[in-house]
């Protein structure tokens, strides 16, 4: 394969790209937006497991992220507990909540789901919006401290903490390429194409689902770990189904089905939005109609809309190869297969 | 008694509104088979609307439910031709997000147009009725009558008109409406018309005992879901008798348990619902 050969190196051109950015970058200010791109982009990847290689449309993955938030900023602001104790505890409580909550959706079917994970992701909202006692209620949570340092690291200042972003970005990426490319991953990709095909393979549909569903509010519950050691404030919106609809936008854009579509969308949205400064409470409007013409008109995004002209091209220069055998002889043929 | 009457009538008021939005729902997904999410979005539209027409319009209230209901149902049938329409051979996730984008630029358009504060519609009928040691505000027995009247005449004309009988026939199916000449064109332009007209209507007649905000729709489009779920996606008369559950529950639940989480009581019956019968509680089948 072509694309195989190059694939590494343009890999290690980005990395090294992420890598160099703070020094390029004019002010502390476009390090924070990066690193927030970052974290969006994490919480994105765990839902193109379940959206765009499992064809299940979860709308409550930003309460997903939400609950990991919570959970860093519950633990550390009232009960003192370090940080990376509560980041721990936050992955693992926002799986344990997905295992639950998958359980219970994913016995519905297609838009059953979509619905169903609505209004699982407003009841997250109302919890986090109506429980003062233990949530802060709409006051939300600040003055979450900062990751605590590793060894002689420490993150207290923006450069350390994109590259600690940056860091479970690679990790996030990595993983998810394993999983993609593994046999589970096949037997996500089997059930976005067929269910009932994927049965018959002798696929255990529920419980393939609920893994999925598992692994992607994992990487939303880590994604608002991040977002609230990052940000260091939150509020009970990060949990509305307006958040969720963002990521869905940065798949699209990048690419549905893709492992760096939601990375690339991500970014590119995160930046219009910056230098559309004026927008942003009404970035919707723009956003909006880019959705829908997505869909109409470019429904595989960019790395997709790249993938399949490789995909014609290799295709052409296969069909050329042939024409010119053909033209050689029948005899040439036969020796080359010999 | 006065007490638990008042809970019967704050019931059948939420009910009314949610069964008219639940129904424009179903009627809807009877032809698209999708979700349509930017429903919540025309019932929001429609408040504003009839806001507009009263407050800046100075329009009599009943004229500026017509004209909300009017100006949604152009919407919604726009929305169908330019967006739903042309993604009908796409796989249902493409309309999902297509109608959530909808929904999403419909918010941000009104509120750029009117800010994202609160609202409110004077209400046109402030009197207090009385009968025997019985109180109620005139504003919800207007609701209450006007939601009933109106899903009796969609009853009527669903059965009694020929071009009613088309929509329930689309429903069923969709192959067989065709083979027998049904023109699937003018039977999804009606039903989107009908459907944005009743999110507008039930907004209209909501709004002067509520406030009139951009994200108003987001409540009332996930409780009319829950519904239609619960009531069996495409049903008519579950969708009816879904809304009153519904508006029982929540206003019995607000008062007996707590006016605090008295929006969740929806979801977690939905949620209890779902999972001991994952089919709902009237699977679809029987339609109209």
């Amino acid at each position: 394969m072509m694309s195989k050969t190059w694939q590494k190196p343009l890999l290690a051109v980005l990395l090294v790209l992420a890598i160099v950015f703070p020094m390029l970058a004019a002010n502390d200010y476009y390090i924070y937006v990066m690193s927030l791109a970052y974290i969006m982009a994490i919480a994105a990847v765990g839902l193109n497991l379940i959206l765009g290689y499992t064809g299940q449309l979860n709308l409550a993955h930003a309460g997903f992220m939400a609950i990991g938030a919570y959970t860093v900023g519950i633990l550390t602001v009232d009960y003192g507990v370090p940080y990376w104790v509560a980041f721990v505890v936050a992955g693992a409580l926002s799986a344990i909540i997905g295992f639950f909550a998958g359980l219970l959706s994913l016995r519905l079917k297609g838009h059953f789901f979509s619905i169903f994970t609505l209004c699982v992701g407003f009841m997250i909202y109302l919890i986090i919006e109506k429980w003062d006692a233990l949530t802060h209620g709409t006051v939300g949570i600040i003055d979450i401290p900062a990751p605590t340092g590793v060894g002689p690291i420490r993150f207290d200042n923006t450069w350390a903490q994109y590259y600690l972003v940056l860091f479970f970005l690679v990790v996030s990426l990595w993983l998810m390429s394993r999983i993609v490319n593994s046999l589970l991953g096949r037997a996500f990709i089997a059930i976005r194409n067929g269910e009932d095909l994927a049965e018959t393979l002798g696929i255990n549909l529920m419980r393939t689902k609920v893994l999925a569903f598992v692994l992607s509010t994992f990487y939303a519950g880590m994604a608002g770990a991040l977002y609230a050691g990052f940000v260091r404030f939150i509020g009970p919106a990060m949990a509305l189904e307006s958040h969720t609809f963002d990521m869905i936008a940065f798949i699209l854009v990048g690419g549905i089905g893709t492992l760096f579509g939601p990375l690339l969308g991500a970014i590119l949205l995160t930046w219009l939005t910056q230098s559309l400064q004026f927008l942003q409470d009404f970035r919707m409007i723009v956003f909006g109609p880019l959705l829908i013409l997505l869909v109409m008109f470019f429904p595989q995004g960019l790395i997709g809309y790249w993938r399949e002209r490789q995909a014609r091209r290799a295709a052409a220069s296969v069909q050329d190869r042939r024409l010119q055998r053909s033209v050689v002889g029948p005899q040439q043929e036969v020796g080359t297969n010999a | 008694m006065n007490i638990f009457f008042q809970q019967v009538l704050n019931g059948l008021t939420l009910g009314s509104v949610y069964a008219l939005v639940a129904l424009g729902l179903t009627l809807v997904y009877g032809i698209l088979h999708i979700p349509n999410f930017a429903h919540g979005a025309l019932y929001m539209v429609g408040a504003y609307m009839a806001f507009y027409l009263v407050g800046s319009l100075g329009a009599n209230y009943w004229v500026a439910m017509a004209g909300a209901a009017l100006v949604v149902a152009l919407l919604a049938v726009l929305s169908d031709r330019f967006i739903f329409h042309r993604l009908r051979n796409a796989p249902p996730l493409h309309d999902m997000i297509a109608a959530i984008g909808l929904l999403l630029f419909l918010e941000a358009g009104i509120q750029a147009i009117w800010g994202a504060e609160f609202h409110r519609l004077a209400p046109p009928y402030p009197q207090i009725v009385r009968l025997f040691d019985l109180v109620a505000p005139a504003q919800r027995l207007i609701i209450i009558a006007a939601a009933f009247g109106l899903m009796f005449v969609l009853h009527l004309f669903l059965t009694r008109t020929l071009t009613g009988s088309t929509i329930i026939a689309m429903a069923q199916n969709r192959e067989g409406a065709s083979l027998v000449g049904i023109d699937a064109t003018k039977v999804s332009v009606i039903t989107f018309a009908i459907s944005g007209a009743l999110a507008a209507v039930a907004a209209t007649l909501f709004a002067p005992i509520n406030l009139i905000y951009p994200s108003m729709g987001h409540l009332v489009i996930m409780k009319a879901f829950v519904i239609i779920i619960l009531g069996g996606m495409g049903s008519i008369p579950g969708a009816i008798v879904g809304g009153l559950v519904i508006g029982f529950a929540e206003s019995f639940g607000a008062f007996y348990v707590s006016t605090n989480y008295k929006d969740i009581i929806a979801f977690a019956l939905l949620v209890l619902i779902l999972s001991f019968r994952p089919q709902g509680l009237f699977p679809s089948g029987a339609r109209a």
